[in-house]
């Protein structure tokens, strides 16, 4: 048996009733940290599942011969934060269970994607295609996350910018700094200092952040500590304009353009 | 002042008129003679002692090169001569004879715009003679001939006038036979040459004199004088009629090209940057208030003044205290000093103006080959490629191990002066590899290490390096991501023998990005389909990646990686990881996750390391071993000798000549059976042996020691000792 728990997005208290259930009757918990990072250590979560918690490496998750292997005679349960079947390598993982016969279940947790756009106050009808923000590497410099800007903004939606954790987390200021460098290699007039954008930061946590304003602007403010994340607009509708001033401190004038 | 001293005056001021300038080399077989020549060039104009020449060598930079009587280095000299009334620059570069140092020989010729080709009248046109002729012709450099140890003609050999003289024309015609073979087109006539109009000169550099028809014309003195001069031994007084450098360099000065006229057709060819753009057009004018262009043709450490960077300046005016990029560093470096060659004295000037040869201290990025300008995009010279590559390993250790740190630098250092050194370290057991040319060139290298750079080392005995290309079309291999979600798929194959070949002879750019167009077309050409053609994008030595998919998305973004892979594997291939030569990989198809970080660095390149290593396993890897064409002369009865010495290193004699008592052997033998070579033929033959070695690539191992040998390879690098299967790489 192989079950798929979701951890949500800030501390130990994220993981739902249910999936706090399913660590505790499980033979061995395993988690991985690599697709996405929580705001706490692993420690709290072993002393609230009253549980010793393996955290596994990159590759013994994608190789993932470890888990199958054990999950064929034991109640395996693999954590990760967020809502697990996000990430491609649980998909993989969860198929090839299946194919070898392993009964599998998944315990879904919250999801950024649906999180940001909540705290926001955000039509999750109007987003686009999810955007990756990878940190430039040597000959690895990826515009792809620009032309699906593009193509959203073109389609009147937003965007949600997920942003690099290997290397560290990276920062809301260091992704826009990406976005600017991503337009003077492209030249579309697409992303600007104008541009109207909105941070998230530490969703779900006592202190969360939510901001909305010119990115000229907010590249230039400190968003405490990270997690954070960026959403680029598409067509808003007024309620959401509304949501972007009262909830996230937007000056109602730049959307006006 | 002295005569010196006045010429010195005279330089400095020559060097602002190009039209009066001279840039040349000597080139010539081994022993032909080219050295001595020089030395007499400069004691003709002054700058070293008349009887000294002949026997001083000042060319010959190198103690170690006086000791074992070759050249080795290209060190630079300027001398003053007048012609017609006016005087003339004449700056000369000396090239190597050997044709291991071959990088530096079309180092040299990329600086020089026209040569003189020493041939020996007694040996007549030798394999090096053309070797070097083409690499001269390759570099549009325009040649003259000059015939050398006339004088042994006569009084060894004993010809008379009219045997002389027909040895003469079968020289003349063998040289322009090929130079019409290998000059470029537009210049197959126009560089012929022909003693009546004085681009050949007769003489012996040894005993100072040298004669052309123009010369004699002017003078009176006839072949019948020379004869009569050689035979009553009163060469000392031909010397006086007829000194060698007045002879040759009124010939330079007559028959080879000023910078101004020759950058003019050089540079479209030595220079693939845009020539309609500023830099293009200064350098095609030889303007000297243009940016700054040089090419860098050799770097000496000097015991006093450190590292000594010479080069050729193209546009431009280079001047002390100058900022300048070197192409491909990332920070602009400063000029501290400039000077000119004056036999070894480097003369400091404030200034060295486009068309000359300059000598500069202060530049540390810079390396043989480079590339210095003011102008922060300039296109480099390119690579200049020979087809000789590295076929000899050894591995350097120092002495005490507390030089450890110190080795490092050198061996740095060493790269930088001769980039056909090569140093690498091997991974597994930390030892540092150092590859050369053959067998002398790493000798000499360790000499240098040991002499110059005062590191003491110890060298393991010689290794050969192999190559690896494949024999068959492989099916379609698919590579997968660590994390399982990208898809390459890859297919190898041999490469075209006429695209192998071109790129061998550096026919074609290797930076693909800046020359896709050019690239593309003069692949079609080569017989290459139009799509492969299209799709290259990377070429690494004479290997070739091509994209031949259609509309994949985030392909495009990903390509830098995939060309890193491909770039690793050409290095290490999968038989023995020894280099790749000769193959293609065609990418035929790819499946992207559509995150981009699902596709970083970490992911597509083992996905396509192991595609294209799954691929070249499918497509039966085999061994190529480096060869080497070897020229032997002994008298007659020692031919026995020679032969089974041959055949015992698996050697082919290709060819047998007499010419008097002695036959001149031509074979060919793997370098890996070449080693000891020197000693045993010596003592085979008493010592009554020539002999010269020149590498010609790579041929296939013989099927029986093909796993041998790749067993032995793994087993010195640590690798397990049989090559993985390609199920290895499915991942």
């Amino acid at each position: 048996m192989l079950s798929f728990v979701g951890l949500g997005l800030w501390d130990e208290r994220d993981i739902t009733v249910k999936g706090l259930e399913e660590v505790r009757n499980c033979d061995v918990a395993y988690a991985e940290f690599y697709t996405s990072k929580m705001g706490v250590g692993i420690e709290r979560i072993e002393e609230l599942a009253g549980k010793k918690i393996h955290v596994l490496s990159r590759e013994e998750v994608e190789d993932g011969e470890r888990i199958l292997h054990e999950a064929e005679k034991k109640h395996v349960c693999l954590l990760a934060g967020g809502d697990t079947m996000a990430a491609t390598t649980h998909v993989d993982l969860r198929i090839r269970a299946v194919e070898r016969g392993i009964p599998t279940r998944v315990v879904h947790g919250v999801s950024i994607v649906s999180a940001a756009a909540g705290l926001l106050g955000l039509q999750v009808y109007k987003f686009g295609k999810v955007v990756s923000i990878a940190r430039p590497q040597p000959n690895f410099f990826p515009l792809s996350p620009y032309d699906a800007i593009r193509d959203n903004m073109t389609m009147g939606l937003h965007s949600l910018l997920l942003l690099d954790t290997t290397g560290g987390y990276m920062t809301a200021n260091e992704a826009l700094e990406l976005l600017l460098e991503m337009e003077e290699r492209k030249r579309e007039n697409l992303i600007g200092e104008d541009t109207p954008i909105a941070v998230v930061a530490r969703i779900s946590s006592d202190d969360a952040l939510a901001r909305a304003g010119c990115l000229g602007e907010l590249r230039k403010q400190d968003f405490g500590s990270t997690p954070h994340s960026v959403v680029l607009f598409g067509k808003l509708h007024f309620m959401e304009v509304r949501a972007l001033v009262t909830l996230a401190h937007a000056q109602e004038k730049i959307f006006k353009k | 002042m002295g005569r010196k001293e006045e010429n010195i005056k005279k330089a400095k001021e020559l060097r602002y008129i190009p039209e009066k300038i001279r840039n040349i080399g000597v080139v010539a077989h081994i022993d032909h003679g080219k050295t001595t020549f020089s030395d007499n060039l400069l004691a003709g104009a002054g700058m070293i002692s008349e009887e000294l020449a002949g026997e001083q060598l000042v060319l010959d930079y190198d103690e170690q090169e006086q000791a074992r009587g070759i050249t080795i280095n290209s060190a630079a000299a300027s001398m003053v001569h007048q012609w017609d009334g006016s005087e003339y620059l004449i700056n000369l570069i000396d090239t190597p004879g050997h044709v291991d140092f071959g990088g530096d020989v079309t180092r040299a010729m990329r600086a020089v715009d026209g040569a003189i080709v020493v041939v020996c009248a007694s040996e007549g046109v030798m394999p090096q003679t053309e070797t070097v002729l083409r690499q001269a012709l390759r570099e549009r450099v325009k040649p003259v001939l000059l015939i050398n140890k006339v004088d042994r003609l006569i009084n060894e050999l004993q010809l008379d006038a009219q045997e002389m003289q027909q040895r003469f024309v079968k020289i003349i015609t063998e040289v322009n036979r090929l130079i019409k073979k290998m000059a470029p087109e537009e210049h197959r006539e126009d560089w012929l040459v022909k003693p009546e109009n004085g681009s050949v000169a007769f003489g012996s550099a040894l005993h100072n004199w040298a004669i052309s028809v123009p010369y004699m014309k002017k003078t009176g003195i006839t072949f019948k004088d020379i004869y009569e001069y050689c035979k009553n031994d009163d060469q000392r007084a031909l010397a006086k009629k007829a000194p060698i450098h007045e002879v040759t360099l009124n010939m330079v000065i007559e028959h080879l090209p000023n910078p101004k006229e020759s950058q003019k057709y050089r540079i479209p060819n030595i220079w693939r940057g845009e020539l309609d753009s500023k830099i293009g057009k200064a350098m095609t004018e030889c303007d000297p208030k243009g940016p700054l262009a040089l090419m860098v043709t050799k770097i000496i450490i000097d015991p006093h003044a450190g590292e000594i960077t010479f080069g050729r300046v193209f546009s431009g005016t280079l001047k002390e205290g100058q900022e300048v990029q070197v192409v491909g560093m990332t920070k602009p470096s400063r000029i501290q000093q400039v000077a000119v060659m004056v036999g070894d004295d480097r003369i400091t000037v404030e200034d060295v103006p486009a068309g000359n040869i300059a000598a500069i201290s202060g530049l540390r990025d810079a390396y043989a080959g480079a590339t210095v300008t003011t102008e922060p995009d300039m296109e480099s010279f390119e690579s200049i490629r020979h087809i000789s590559e590295p076929v000899v390993t050894v591995r350097v250790e120092a002495k005490r191990p507390a030089d450890l740190p110190k080795l490092v630098k050198v061996l740095r250092d060493v790269n930088k002066a001769d980039p056909s050194i090569q140093v690498s370290i091997n991974q597994e057991t930390g030892e540092y590899l150092m590859s050369g040319m053959g067998e002398l060139h790493l000798e000499v290298t360790e000499y240098r290490i040991k002499n110059e750079y005062k590191v003491d080392i110890i060298t393991s005995e010689p290794t050969v390096i192999y190559r690896e290309t494949v024999k068959q079309k492989s099916p379609k291999f698919e590579g997968k991501s660590p994390n399982k979600h990208n898809y390459l798929y890859v297919e190898a194959e041999p490469l075209e023998e006429s695209v192998k070949k071109a790129l061998l002879e550096g026919e074609l750019p290797q930076n693909v990005k800046k020359h896709k167009k050019e690239i593309a077309k003069k692949l079609e050409e080569l017989g290459m389909s139009k799509e492969e053609a299209k799709g290259v994008f990377a070429i690494v030595g004479t290997n070739i990646l091509t994209d031949v998919t259609k509309g994949i998305q985030h392909l495009f973004e990903s390509k830098e990686l995939l060309k890193q892979a491909f770039e690793e594997v050409c290095a290490t291939g999968p038989k023995a990881a020894e280099p790749l030569q000769g193959v293609k990989i065609r990418l035929v198809d790819a499946k992207f996750h559509e995150d981009a970080i699902h596709r970083g660095p970490a992911q597509l390149i083992p996905a396509m390391r192991n595609a294209i290593y799954g691929a070249l396993t499918l497509a039966k890897p085999i061994l190529l071993e480096p060869m080497q064409k070897v020229f032997i002369s002994v008298p007659h009865e020692l031919m026995g000798s020679v032969t089974r010495e041959m055949s015992q290193r698996r050697g082919t004699i290709l060819d047998i000549k007499n010419e008097g008592d002695m036959s001149i052997i031509n074979a060919k033998a793997p370098v890996a059976e070449m080693f000891g070579f020197a000693s045993a033929i010596r003592s085979a033959t008493g010592g009554r042996v020539l002999w010269s070695t020149e590498n010609m690539g790579f041929e296939v191992l013989p099927e029986f020691l093909q796993d041998e040998i790749t067993r032995k390879i793994r087993e010195r690098k640590g690798l397990k000792p049989e090559p993985y299967p390609a199920d290895y790489y499915a991942g």
